[in-house]
């Protein structure tokens, strides 16, 4: 269910891309779709009634059944350079609407159809 | 039209990867059916075991002395351990990103909030402030043992330092900042030259990795935690710093 959610998601994100025209609602898009994608590999590492892969004092043993750490860890890196690359993106669109005066992709090439 | 188009296509990738999902796995060999992943067969389960070089048995919390990785959070004993040089350029990736941004929108004047702010308001934000960034530091320095770690850690700080920056209309982002930012990363890379020279490999552990559970455990993973999460929190204030300045006039 959460694989299917998440591939709906990458969708969302692809139809956003392909028909959105606003600069910052291309960023969004991307964001969606990112979104989507770690998702989809956060599911799967997911073992049915698996433990969180952290040692405490409950769960103490390695010998027990836990999810898939590897996922989880390359999604850590993947939300960071989402956040690096989303910052970089918005900073290219707050300068775009510094010397065109607006960001609809549309006005800037000056164009109308 | 070219909407339609768009739905279309976007229609098209989710019913071809859902056809992909739905279809026998064995064929494909690559993507399990959703909860039925077999750990044994994966390289996580030398991970959770901790014998990625030699079988160490089973691992038990607050019980086994000087395993290979001593970090209680698996996550962890990835990110800083096994795969510690994909993080040093995922860090590396931050900094490029930080410093593209501070070349196009930073260096201007603080600009001025439409609003004036409530001295209540201003009062216990500095309080706010304060806890915030004594929670950081427990979140990094504590990455080994529960969840967290230098990433979290590092955007709780900046957190703190959005707060400040929306709360007072006149205060920057000190400078000494981008040299904390600077220096983070440089040893970083020297603890990675010192696993390097004593070791043998770049960035391997070269501490005692101590009992799995105590805070003083896991060998240099919480000291690259730290220095993460220091470089996290001195990048991303900067970078919140830049989008406050002042657009230039033209």
């Amino acid at each position: 269910m959460i694989q299917y959610f998440s591939v709906m998601l990458i969708a969302v994100g692809i139809y956003g891309l392909l028909s959105q025209k606003n600069l910052v609602k291309l960023v969004v898009s991307l964001n969606i779709a990112e979104l989507g994608v770690n998702l989809f590999i956060v599911s799967l590492g997911y073992v049915a009634e698996g433990k969180i892969p952290i040692l405490s004092p409950i769960v103490n043993s390695s010998s027990m059944n836990f999810v898939d750490p590897l996922p989880q860890a390359l999604v850590l890196t993947a939300i960071v350079i989402g956040v690096a690359v989303t910052a970089l993106a918005l900073s290219l669109v707050l300068k775009v609407k510094e010397s065109y005066g607006t960001i609809e992709l549309d006005e800037i090439r000056g164009d109308n159809s | 039209m070219k909407k339609v188009v768009a739905a279309i296509i976007a229609f098209l990738f989710f019913v071809m990867f859902v056809s992909i999902l739905n279809s026998d796995s064995k064929s494909l060999m690559g993507i399990p059916k959703f909860g039925e992943v077999n750990l044994a067969e994966r390289v996580s389960s030398r991970y959770i075991s901790k014998s990625v070089s030699e079988d160490a048995g089973e691992i038990i919390y607050g019980e086994t002395n000087n395993a290979e990785s001593g970090s209680a959070n698996m996550v962890t004993s990835i990110v800083v351990n096994y795969r510690s040089f994909d993080t040093l350029g995922e860090v590396t990736v931050l900094f490029i990103a930080t410093t593209g941004v501070a070349i196009l929108i930073g260096g201007g004047k603080r600009q001025r909030l439409a609003i004036s702010v409530n001295p209540i308001l201003k009062i216990s934000a500095r309080i706010i402030v304060a806890l915030l960034l004594v929670f950081g530091v427990y979140v990094f320095t504590h990455g080994h043992l529960t969840p967290g770690g230098g990433f979290p850690g590092g955007t709780i700080i900046a957190a703190s330092t959005l707060l400040m920056l929306v709360v007072e209309d006149d205060k920057r982002v000190s400078k000494l900042l981008k040299f904390l930012e600077g220096s983070m990363g440089f040893l970083y890379v020297v603890i990675g030259i010192a696993g390097l020279i004593i070791t043998g490999s770049f960035l391997q552990n070269f501490l005692p990795t101590g009992t799995i559970g105590n805070l003083f455990s896991a060998g240099i993973a919480p000291v690259v935690y730290s220095i993460i999460g220091l470089k996290v929190g001195a990048e991303l204030s900067g970078l919140l710093d830049d989008f406050f300045a002042e657009e230039e006039e033209k």
